[in-house]
């Protein structure tokens, strides 16, 4: 086996005094060699950026290296001076970053910041540079070359930006390509593509890719050797299939066994549970008056129906933009809908007047996808728990001790009811959130991405919860998500969206079964890793 | 299984992510900018309630034989009652033969009230105003255009004009160095209504059946606290410069209230020879503005970090 | 962009109106009767009225404001009651020296403040942005009027370097009217460099913070051409901006300045006026500055076309 082109030898880092930990990164090695893409995987905390940031010497002063070494191509990096780090980015060691939408310098072209990179490294003059230019962006697929290197990145998708970052990482052929969490904010589709390429590039250029994500299934789909790392220690490291299939720390075993699977296990259900929330036609269309020239219309939601019934779970599935979202806070009333109709057990709610509306409110109740912005910080737990049955009449006592008891059942202590939400965690806030929609005894629960921001192993406690919850209340539940394998796990019923209208609606084995719309398998063939038994030995 | 939940929690980084926070008061306490301000500030308070005894006379009392002293000083003061004092004239006289020192020493005391209600009144109508905005739809767009049209034309022409037009008092006065100020409040507490009603804690009150008013008063209000103090401490800056201007150019309280602005103007014809007319009054009120605007650097980067973009 | 540039242009409109009726309100709706002010303590009711009819007072106060709108979309901004001159000659007369202290000013500032504040991001936490900071706060907090005595008595008095008072026409020769404008330009600058450095120094480092810096140093390149095609040219918007509404302290400046360096310009004007109690007068010069500053602004806003490529297309 050639020398690495990477290699971390018992790095640390540490972090700011004052924190709970004193280290980002503890004694932590490992290599990267020529054409292997090792994934470095891990929670929040687990120190995987703060890694590859070292390796670029993009990290503050505020976190230094306070042991270990950095060797590319057996150069000692660690400490080497500003000027030879640069020498090196871009020409040796190249970073895509997570964010497309903002990664790229908005009042310049895009192909004058890939031509600064040959600018400042090369001496090739303006004709050869542009040729180069249009070269990589080729290669990275884009269509159009000549208008795409002439425009601005704000006129660019989120897909194509990524894509631009990616041509201007690659443009100078550097034996190390580090990438941090490149596809997370993207569509699960676009994710599909951008994944196929680097893979592609990778392959041909013969370079080694540190590829750092928090998606297992992403994981799955890209590696030849993966890391797991939690809370700055390295736990595991090893082949793909040995990591993800017969993984030997308790911690990486209970991250494989938190990953849900892309398989539906059907529950036996009554089929005549009553009909909790009938959606017929619904409709939001947003209208925008131009002054000169045409109204511009978009059709958020068009044309939507299903229904729900009791102790079932419906999911609606879709990527940004296709409506999800908008439909979910209509039927809560925190939109108003254009048209169709909301009937919530034989009352329409969709057109309903604010008067006559609140005492229906307490029906549906919502859980959003920010734990941290989903708490009011200046006021208690408690006075959040009761501030809605204290609105239709609960006393406080009664209303306390309603706040007691479903703290226990979120399992949470007690306790919390006289602290802030600064001082819980995000699951634990989620948690809280469940316990507050649930103080108004609804009909019908919503969760809006309700652990798309939670770490896998969290969200495999709070969808557990989720269940629990609808079992023994014998709730309706409307589940929001992107996550197909979320989806899968939890709903009975699912309907896919697209651009505003349903294009798939079923009982979910038969949607991840035997897909009919188009849309929907392409969905599932975008799907990374699919099919993969994590730690199934 | 029990054995698996235990498993979670052991394992799980959850825990690790919460976030420990130091209460207002400590971070407050800590701030250097806030403890010079406020020090300097409370010191000037001080000064501003024991007037009467730091070896001041009644600043209206004057001299014609004490006219011009430098700093430092001897001659004689007549009181009310007639009586002519031996007096040590620390900062000189002025040219009616009035003590500076005791004219600025006062002079404290109307600065001070100045600054405070003019920070007061502006944001007690701007916060009405700017919550009124954020929330009827209906009344944003016309009121904005309004407040618009004021913050073109610019303050101190504002503030000139009103006291020219109405009586020189002390009322007049605070309510024309408001008035320009009332706009930016507005904006301010606009801009903060309109963000945290996006805000999903906001979002979850609404769907709680919680009704408007109390939304109003129990979640945008609390947050918007902060930012208020902040902006009425540079306000609070703004009106004790401004109301030195307007006596400095004649157009400000009637000249015997004694405010440093007023002193100023006194002494502006002789300042070639006699400038102490003019450097001890600048002194203090440049000491007084600068205390306030340090506090409210200091206060804005304690509670409101945020605001730092928006000026 | 043509959209944005014709929204913009519009919504100039509402805004100047509501300057006028405020103007119009303002001196129209104090106690006291300015027909007496005219006319003078020993006249008769009979001579009052008068007045009081020539100047249209009799009217509605709806009338009033229709008939003085529409004098001044002519240019017809009334009589002063106290230089005995139609307001728009006095207005033309007093402009020279006014433009030129501020075009001065402005220059002098926006040259000196936006690299101190480009400096101060770039050094964050360093000596001379903590100086700045500090500059910048006393620049605020030092009165013009006291600022423009501490140069006087420093640079005229003392070292007799400058001319104390007074001003030359620029007929006359560039040196003596740059002699007399120095030390009230630099003055004034005070204030109006402390609020640019300091935007300047937030929006550089907001922007410093920004996903796009940290590419442009993950491809290599040296730290000068980060801080300036990246950083700066991305902050440039909001510092254009701060000059705009910075004018309004320059105006409020420029008041005080004329009157300490006696500049026979519109802010020394606009003191008289008060002082004697002129009506039309400070109603034309208020409106005059107002006019300027939506105009100024409004140029700014236009000015973002050439910064920010969103807007152009």
């Amino acid at each position: 086996m050639s020398a690495p082109i990477l290699e971390i030898r018992d790095l640390s880092i540490a972090l700011p005094s004052g924190g709970d930990r004193s280290h980002a990164v503890n004694h932590v090695s490992l290599t990267v060699g020529a054409g292997e893409i090792v994934c470095l995987v891990g929670e929040s905390g687990s120190g995987k950026s703060v890694i590859a940031q070292s390796v670029m010497g993009l990290l503050p002063k505020s976190l230094p290296v306070t042991s270990g070494q950095i060797l590319l191509q057996g150069e000692d990096i660690t400490h080497a001076p500003l000027s030879r780090l640069r020498e090196l980015r871009a020409t040796r060691m190249s970073m895509i970053f997570q964010e497309p939408m903002t990664a790229l310098n908005p009042v310049m072209t895009c192909g004058d910041q890939i031509d600064e990179v040959l600018r400042e490294h090369t001496s090739l003059n303006a004709a050869q540079r542009r040729e180069k230019v249009l070269e990589i962006v080729r290669e990275v697929l884009l269509p159009d070359p000549e208008r795409i290197i002439a425009s601005y990145p704000h006129q660019l998708s989120g897909g194509q930006r990524q894509r631009i970052v990616i041509a201007m990482a690659l443009v100078l052929d550097p034996v190390l390509l580090i990438a941090d969490e490149p596809t997370t904010a993207l569509d699960v589709t676009t994710q599909a593509q951008i994944l196929k390429l680097v893979l592609e590039l990778q392959k041909r250029h013969g370079a080694g890719v540190l590829f750092i994500t928090h998606d297992f299934g992403v994981v799955a789909e890209v590696a030849h050797r993966v890391a797991v790392l939690r809370l700055g220690d390295l736990v595991e490291l090893g082949p793909k299939d040995d990591v993800l299939r017969r993984p030997q720390h308790d911690y990486t075993r209970m991250l494989m066994s938190s990953v849900p699977r892309m398989e539906v296990t059907e529950r036996p259900v009554p089929a005549d549970a009553p009909v909790v929330l009938q959606v017929k036609q619904l409709a939001k269309t947003y209208r925008d008056k131009g002054w000169f020239g045409p109204a511009r219309e978009v059709h958020a939601a068009k044309a939507v129906n299903f229904d729900i019934r009791r102790g079932r779970t419906l999911g609606i599935v879709g990527e940004s933009g296709s409506g999800k979202s908008t439909v979910a806070r209509c039927i809560v009333r925190l939109i108003d809908p254009t048209g169709g109709e909301v009937l919530l057990g034989g009352d329409d709610i969709a057109m309903m007047p604010p008067g006559q509306l609140r005492p229906l409110r307490k029906r549906v109740q919502i859980v959003f996808q920010d734990p941290y912005r989903s708490l009011n910080p200046r006021r208690t737990i408690a006075e959040a728990m009761i501030e809605g049955p204290m609105n239709y009449g609960t006393s406080r006592e009664e209303a306390m001790r309603k706040a007691r008891e479903l703290l226990e059942f979120v399992r949470m202590d007690a306790s919390s009811l006289d602290r802030y939400p600064h001082q819980f965690s995000g699951g634990q806030r989620q948690r809280l959130c469940i316990a507050r929609a649930l103080a108004m005894e609804p009909e019908l629960l919503i969760a809006d991405e309700a652990v798309s921001a939670l770490d896998v192993s969290v969200q495999a406690q709070v969808l557990k919860l989720l269940a629990d919850i609808r079992d023994r209340l014998n709730l309706a539940m409307l589940f929001i998500t992107h996550d197909l394998r979320v989806a899968a796990k939890v709903c009975d019923q699912v309907a896919v969206m697209s651009k505003g209208e349903v294009v798939e609606y079923g009982s979910a084995a038969q949607v991840f079964g035997s897909p009919s719309h188009a849309y929907t398998r392409a969905l599932f063939e975008a799907a990374p890793g699919k099919g993969y038994e994590f730690g199934a030995g | 299984m029990s054995t698996e939940s235990t498993n979670f929690e052991a394992l799980s980084v959850e825990s690790a992510s919460v976030v420990r926070q130091v209460s207002t008061w400590q971070r407050l306490s800590r701030n250097t900018s806030v403890r010079v301000g406020g020090i300097v500030l409370a010191l000037l308070v001080l000064i501003s309630l024991a007037a009467p005894w730091m070896g001041t006379v009644d600043p209206t009392l004057f001299d014609p034989a004490s006219r011009d002293l430098l700093p430092g000083q001897k001659g004689e003061i007549t009181t009310l009652e007639g009586e002519s004092l031996e007096h040590t004239f620390l900062m000189g006289s002025d040219s009616f033969g009035r003590d500076i020192y005791s004219r600025v020493i006062y002079g404290t005391q109307v600065s001070l009230i100045v600054g405070l209600a003019t920070a007061v009144v502006s944001m007690v109508f701007g916060v009405l105003l700017g919550l009124l905005a954020g929330y009827l739809r209906w009344l944003d767009g016309p009121m904005m255009r309004v407040m618009d049209g004021v913050m073109s034309i610019p303050a101190i022409l504002i503030a000139i004009a009103l006291v020219a037009m109405l009586k020189g008092s002390l009322l007049t006065v605070i309510v024309a160095i408001a008035i320009p100020e009332i706009p930016r409040v507005v904006r301010l507490v606009r801009s903060l209504v309109l963000t945290i009603r996006e805000e999903p804690y906001v979002e979850a009150a609404v769907s709680l059946g919680t009704p408007t008013w109390k939304i109003m008063l129990r979640h945008i209000l609390p947050n918007t606290i902060a930012p208020l103090i902040v902006q009425g401490t540079f306000i609070c800056a703004s009106g004790i410069l401004v109301e030195a201007i307007l006596s400095f150019l004649g157009v400000g309280l009637p000249p015997d209230i004694p405010t440093w602005g007023n002193v100023m103007a006194e002494g502006r014809a002789q300042f070639n020879e006699y400038p102490h007319n003019i450097f001890f009054p600048g002194i203090f009120l440049a000491v007084t503005v600068l205390a306030v605007n340090i506090l409210g650097d200091g206060l804005r980067d304690t509670l409101d970090p945020k605001m730092a973009k928006r000026i | 962009m043509a959209v944005f540039l014709l929204r913009r242009l519009l919504s100039t409109i509402p805004v100047l109106l509501i300057v006028a009726v405020l103007v119009f309100l303002m001196l129209r709706l104090t106690p006291g009767d300015p027909a007496a002010v005219l006319a003078g303590d020993a006249a008769s009711t009979e001579q009052i009225a008068l007045i009081r009819e020539s100047l249209g007072l009799d009217r509605s106060i709806p009338e009033q404001f229709a008939i003085w709108f529409g004098r001044m979309l002519t240019g017809d901004l009334g009589q002063s009651y106290y230089y005995k001159m139609d307001v728009t000659s006095l207005i033309a007369q007093r402009l020279e020296p006014t433009i030129s202290l501020a075009i001065i000013t402005i220059v002098i500032a926006v040259l000196v403040a936006v690299p101190l504040g480009v400096l101060a991001a770039w050094r964050h936490g360093g000596w001379l942005d903590r100086s700045l900071m500090g500059f910048s706060v006393m620049g605020f907090s030092v009165p013009v009027f006291v600022m423009a005595y501490l140069l006087i008595w420093l640079l005229s008095l003392k070292l007799g370097w400058l001319p104390v008072q007074g001003y030359e026409r620029i007929a006359k020769g560039v040196g003596p009217w740059m002699r007399q404008l120095i030390l009230p330009a630099i003055t004034l600058s005070v204030i109006y460099i402390a609020l640019i450095a300091r935007v300047t120094r937030a929006s550089v480092l907001e922007t410093l913070g920004e996903d796009y810096i940290r590419t442009a140093r993950a491809k290599g390149l040296p730290e000068v051409k980060v801080l300036l095609r990246h950083a700066l040219a991305n902050a440039a918007v909001p510092i254009a901006t701060v000059i705009g509404i910075g004018i309004a302290l320059l105006i409020g400046g420029v008041v005080v300045t004329e009157s300490v360096y006696a500049i026979p310009g519109l802010g020394r004007l606009t003191v008289d006026a008060v002082l004697a109690r002129d009506f039309p007068t400070i109603q034309g010069v208020i409106l005059f500055f107002s006019f300027i500053y939506v105009m100024v602004n409004l140029l700014v806003d236009l000015s973002y076309v050439f910064f920010d490529p969103r807007i152009r297309y």
